[in-house]
């Protein structure tokens, strides 16, 4: 590769680092607006104000944030662990086992994820007011497992398949338990599929909306990202769009750890499967 | 799949036919114990649901007035299809994905060359930061357009007051295109990056063989992109469309956040999602429902027939 060539790749690079991060920088930018600040048609706070942050987390809209915040990890942590401990069975069946209907259960997991979200609300919205699960943890646990299970089944069969089995045999020949060979040799391999299919179901659940905003009424259940949708401020003369920007930086910062930590295996878990490899 | 046919030592040996046979079924039967409940609540939350949603489309049934509802066969469609609201959404709903899908494949395979070609000292940078706009929710993504767009807090309006028929009062809000272009941009914006990780990974499948072989024999790099990289890379680029597609045709979070469906950009997610839970109109919502899971599986079903999109190969089956 020519000096100029590399050069133009790096440039490329870097327009794609602004093109990234650039909508991020911003909305964190605002969130350290003062209200006085908040129309000055620049991109950056005159004076870097924590008022916003003191609002959602002490403040008036504390009593709108916070519960949110706590359902939404409740919720999607709960949703998450349910459907990677069913994909787990349904993976290893898939990638070990010969049956009949495999093909049909893959088909559906990918029917199931495309399937439109607001098509499965009508119904459920009906159907958990007359049962009582509208506006519960229950009541978007288990719609959130149209999202998450998916995902799973897909990403981890992938992985699943992967996995040199026959060292589980190589291991009890030389001498380990079965339980030992599945503990010492198979977990290991296992595990890392299972934590990055873990992580893309949390940032689906994580990011839901429609069945936040449409099966919930209070902050008994309510997600952040509908809180966020129905925020309006603390008066009508004061603009919301502070303490919602500080409210999207603290929603934000747990899944871009999550990235920044994990970022090989993410990749590998969105694309592993996704193209013959 | 029948694995009983596989094995000719079980006509010639009935003892062993018969245990091998055992074993064959004891492993379909643990197949389906350990796939069975991931299979069971998928279609409970979905199949179920949407059979629901067919049965109440079939009523003139609102939740407030539930003495009241009656059965009125395919006239809750009758009444959509005849509404120009619905025309309306659901034009604006081909529109986005149309545009977001294209900009997005372009975009994302620009996005796509530059990761395979950076140094490598940048690479792990950019794997990093790509997954930043995928990893922002929605609801967040479409709350920082909105901000910098609109007329109160936004910085666009000062920063591109050169261009004629921007000034500091613009409302990109206020009209159906200026709304519908903010929508998109947000849109792009958050999911360009998942298209390019599903590109680069097929970019990464062409033997690099084939690319030496026409440079040798003098080919443009033009040339090479459009009869060498892009034929090779036909099933990652059919898979990444579908998806995308399919994912931007249930738009909602960014109307939702932005406009509230103002000024003609509701879109087909919004209609359902409005008279559903706004106007609880449960009949008429769920004909809207069933009305864009059909959109759905006929824009699926065009796909795998007619682009021929082998999913199952695509997804390394």
């Amino acid at each position: 590769m020519s000096t100029r060539e590399k050069v133009g790749w790096g440039i490329g690079g870097l327009i794609i680092i602004i093109y990234c991060l650039f909508p991020v920088a911003w909305i964190i930018s605002l969130s350290f607006k003062s209200s006085d600040d908040i129309s000055n048609g620049q991109f950056l706070p005159t004076v870097f104000s924590g008022a916003n942050y003191e609002q959602i987390l002490v403040g008036d809209a504390a009593g709108l944030f916070l519960p949110a915040l706590v359902n939404s990890f409740g919720i999607c942590l709960i949703a998450t662990f349910i459907s990677c401990l069913l994909s787990m069975f349904a993976a290893y069946a898939i990638a070990r086992l010969d049956f009949p209907g495999k093909k049909l259960i893959l088909s559906t997991a990918l029917a199931v994820a495309i399937f439109p979200v607001i098509s499965i609300v009508t119904p459920l919205f009906n159907l958990w007011r007359q049962i009582g699960l509208y506006n519960t943890w229950p009541g978007l646990i288990i719609p959130y497992l149209s999202l998450t299970l998916p995902i799973s089944i897909w990403t981890l069969s992938a992985f699943f398949r992967e996995i040199p089995w026959e060292m589980e045999q190589a291991a009890q020949v030389d001498g380990a338990t079965p339980w030992q060979a599945f503990r010492k040799v198979i977990v290991p391999l296992a595990a890392p599929g299972v934590f990055t299919t873990a992580i893309i179901a949390f940032f689906l659940a994580w990011n839901d909306f429609v069945y936040g905003i449409s099966l919930t009424s209070t902050e008994a259940a309510r997600p952040v990202p509908a809180a966020l949708g129905l925020f309006s401020g603390a008066s009508q003369f004061e603009s919301p769009n502070g303490p919602i920007a500080a409210a999207a930086v603290i929603v934000t910062i747990p899944v871009v750890l999550l990235v920044l930590l994990f970022q090989r295996r993410i990749v590998a878990g969105l694309t592993n499967g996704a193209v013959k490899g | 799949m029948s694995a009983t046919l596989d094995r000719p030592t079980s006509a010639i040996d009935p003892t062993r036919g018969a245990r091998l046979n055992e074993k064959v079924r004891a492993e379909r039967r643990l197949g389906w114990y350990l796939a069975g409940p991931a299979f069971a609540v998928m279609l409970l939350v979905t199949a179920y649901p949407i059979i629901q949603a067919v049965y109440d489309s079939l009523f003139d049934y609102r939740l407030t007035d539930p003495e009241n509802s009656s059965f009125v066969g395919l006239g809750n469609y009758g009444v959509i299809l005849t509404d120009p609201v619905w025309w309306t959404s659901f034009g604006v709903t081909v529109f986005i994905t149309v545009v977001t899908v294209a900009v997005e494949l372009v975009l994302g395979f620009a996005l796509a060359l530059v990761m395979l070609n950076a140094l490598r000292g940048l690479r792990p940078v950019l794997r990093t930061v790509i997954l930043i706009p995928y990893a922002v929710i929605t609801v967040v993504s479409a709350f920082a357009w909105q901000f910098a767009f609109s007329v109160e807090s936004g910085f666009v309006n000062s920063w591109f007051s050169w261009i004629p028929g921007v000034t500091a009062e613009t409302d990109w809000f206020g009209t159906q295109g200026a709304s519908l272009f903010v929508i998109c941009l947000a849109e792009i914006w958050k999911t360009t990056p998942f298209i390019s990780l599903l590109l680069l990974a097929g970019l990464a499948q062409v033997p690099d063989v084939l690319q030496e072989a026409a440079k040798v024999d003098g080919a443009t790099w033009w040339q090479r992109l459009r009869r060498v990289t892009l034929p090779n890379m036909k099933a990652a680029i059919m898979v990444a469309v579908l998806f995308r597609t399919l994912d931007a045709f249930r738009v909602f979070d960014s109307v939702f956040v932005m406009t509230a469906g103002a000024n003609g950009t509701e879109t087909v997610s919004f209609l359902a999602y409005r008279q559903t839970i706004e106007r609880v109109e449960i009949g008429l919502g769920s004909a809207v429902s069933v009305l864009l899971f059909l959109s759905v599986v006929l824009i699926s079903a065009l796909f795998i027939k007619g682009f021929k999109v082998d999913l199952s190969q695509a997804r390394g089956e």
